[in-house]
């Protein structure tokens, strides 16, 4: 379509063209609706390859063996593949990190968004942000090389590589995790809230404690189970500081292997695809994966449930 | 002092039985002040972490850190042994994962804030990126090797910086969708409107209003996103860079390592020599990454500055 202008007006000065305008238009949508599905794929990507992997390790390893025996070496010519040896290993640190870093982290939380005063909190957080973004192959150096020698002053029977240090370290790094999930919870809930509580006549404390905490629960909550699955999900500091020796139970004072250890270790090794051994990382790789999709989509659930909406 | 405290008594006495209701402030109080202190306790235990850590690997590294150090080659001793490969192969890394994850994660974020609207299928990918987001590191590094290191060995060569940089692109792409929809989201409807009413395609409002605004809010994040894909060990030991590389890599499909991995690999000899060159190797990667932060905190003060 064109439109005539009147002559007296010079139409050459603004002349867009349409057709262009569109063409890019199409192309960029086009580009980035490619660019969002690479997401997708990546997930299809995962789930195919673990699948792929797993049904083939389980053709060779019937499901029974792999939920019911009590060892795992299947590195040895004598092969067991009993996966409860390794998710013993990753809970006992995992148990450990949450019993420092939940009352830590969420206390943490409520001091930044209760207490600390604007200043305060300014210098506050970035220093949570960089304590979250220290590598996790730091912690690994810092557990086995500083906290185990410390430990083992007070803990004699302290091995030089034990689940205590890996899941004490594993803690501080999920601290900030949750500190900063809770604290924004926390912060989201209404000042008029707290003015309630004051007007009745309780105290600081009891605003927290009574009304802003349970207010703030589904997005604590939330941050606590991300923290879990972060935890089971961590490498380096357990691979470093728990050991590669795969032990059934939860003494924290030896030599254990958790998942992610064990993965690690084949990978370091010369395996060579096709092996057993090398199917192995992919079905332990599987279990990791399905426990922490459960946790995440639990995490969502309960926000979802249990969240409180203020106006 | 007299008139009030006759007036609270007054206030207090017409209850008929005061056991019912006692305030008890002065426990109460007490209580609040305990409370206190476990916070700031908490607080202070996250900052005290911090600085122990960090003084630990300073006193350790820095007798250690010096020229030598990080223009040598990795040794079988511990004295003349350096980082230079690895320090490259984490440059490398980062140039992979800023080509690849920057268009590729700012796109999905264009498209998914400014074009997509609220279909079943926007619902979809943002379900699946919030998921991708809570996947454990070690995860990608089993889908890069068997995707890019077995499947696609012809393109990428292998256990090379190519498969490493991919891997750790999609590892941090969803951090930096996820940002970049809040940096666009922040941008006031108006300037889309005002642009739409101009007569502009969606398109051509992004490009040259939106965008611009939002540029800081984005760099702040996928600063973020790189720094934490050059502080990652597991995948990619998982797909196999390698712990003793005496060369630097020269192209995409090279071989290499990086310095979480040289890092490791010396943490877990147990000569202390090599302890030492760990530490020296941590201080050079918290330099890294914290001059990252620091970039990152700048461009985030100046896109709030610019919103206010």
């Amino acid at each position: 379509m064109t439109f005539e202008l009147p002559s007296s007006r010079s139409s050459d000065l603004w002349q867009p063209n349409r057709q262009m305008s569109k063409l890019s238009e199409g192309a960029a949508k086009f580009i980035f609706t490619l660019f969002a599905l690479v997401s997708v794929a990546t997930t299809l990507g995962i789930i195919l390859t673990l699948i792929f992997e797993t049904i083939e390790f389980f053709q060779v390893v019937p499901l029974w063996q792999f939920l019911t025996e009590d060892r795992w070496t299947p590195l040895f010519a004598d092969a067991h593949f009993g996966i409860f040896v390794l998710v013993s290993a990753t809970l006992l640190t995992s148990m450990i990190a949450m019993l420092v870093a939940a009352p830590i982290g969420l206390l943490a939380a409520i001091f930044l968004s209760e207490y600390a005063s604007p200043k305060l909190r300014q210098f506050l957080k970035p220093i949570l942000e960089v304590l979250a973004g220290v590598p996790s192959v730091v912690y690994g150096y810092f557990a086995l090389l500083f906290v185990t020698p410390l430990l083992q002053q007070f803990i004699p029977d302290l091995q030089g590589f034990n689940g205590l240090s890996a899941g004490l370290v594993l803690g501080v790094s999920i601290i900030p995790l949750i500190a900063s999930l809770s604290e924004d919870a926390i912060y989201a809930v209404p000042r008029s809230l707290r003015d309630g509580v004051y007007a009745l006549g309780g105290t600081k404390r009891e605003s927290i404690t009574s009304v802003v905490l349970p207010a703030a629960l589904s997005g604590i909550v939330a941050s606590l189970i991300l923290a879990v699955s972060r935890a089971i999900g961590e490498t380096m500091i357990v691979t470093l500081a728990a050991g590669q020796n795969p032990t059934l139970g939860f003494n924290p004072l030896v030599p254990i292997e958790t998942m992610t250890a064990y993965i690690v270790q084949v990978s370091l090794g010369d395996t060579p695809a096709g092996s057993i051994a090398y199917k192995t990382i992919f079905a332990v790789g599987m279990t990791l994966f399905l426990i922490t999709l459960t946790l995440n989509i639990f995490s969502f659930w309960f926000v979802r449930r249990f969240r409180e909406k203020y106006e | 002092m007299t008139v009030q405290d006759s007036k609270k008594s007054l206030f207090i006495n017409p209850l008929p039985n005061s056991d019912m209701f006692t305030a008890n402030l002065p426990q109460r109080y007490r209580l609040d002040r305990l409370f206190v202190l476990c916070c700031q306790v908490a607080i202070a235990l996250s900052v005290l972490a911090l600085a122990v850590l960090m003084y630990d690997f300073l006193v350790d590294g820095l007798p250690r850190l010096n020229w030598q150090f990080i223009s040598s080659f990795p040794s079988r001793k511990a004295a003349s042994a350096g980082i230079a490969p690895a320090l490259v192969g984490t440059i490398w890394m980062l140039v992979v994962v800023a080509l690849v994850a920057f268009p590729v994660g700012i796109g999905a974020g264009i498209y998914l804030e400014e074009f997509a609207g609220d279909s079943w299928f926007s619902r979809i990918i943002e379900v699946n990126i919030n998921n991708l987001a809570g996947v454990p590191s070690i995860i990608y590094g089993l889908l890069g090797l068997q995707i890019f290191v077995r499947g696609m060995e012809p393109i990428t060569g292998g256990r090379s910086v190519l498969s490493g940089g991919l891997i750790l692109s999609l590892l941090v792409l969803p951090i930096i969708i996820v940002t970049t929809r809040e940096a666009l989201r922040a941008v006031s409807d108006s300037i889309r409107q005002a642009g739409a009413a101009l007569g502009a395609t969606q398109w051509q409002v992004v490009r040259e209003q939106i965008l611009p605004i939002a540029v800081p809010g984005i760099l702040t994040g996928t600063i973020l996103a790189l720094a934490r894909a050059i502080g990652e060990t597991a995948p990619l030991v998982v797909i196999g860079a390698l712990t003793f590389v005496p060369y630097l890599p020269t192209n995409l499909q090279s071989p290499f390592t990086v310095l979480p991995i040289q890092i490791y690999n010396w943490i877990s000899r147990p000569q202390p020599a090599f302890h030492d060159n760990a530490a020296a190797g941590i201080i050079v990667l918290m330099l890294v990454l914290l001059s990252m932060n620091a970039t990152a905190i700048y461009f985030r003060n100046k896109f709030q500055k610019m919103r206010a």
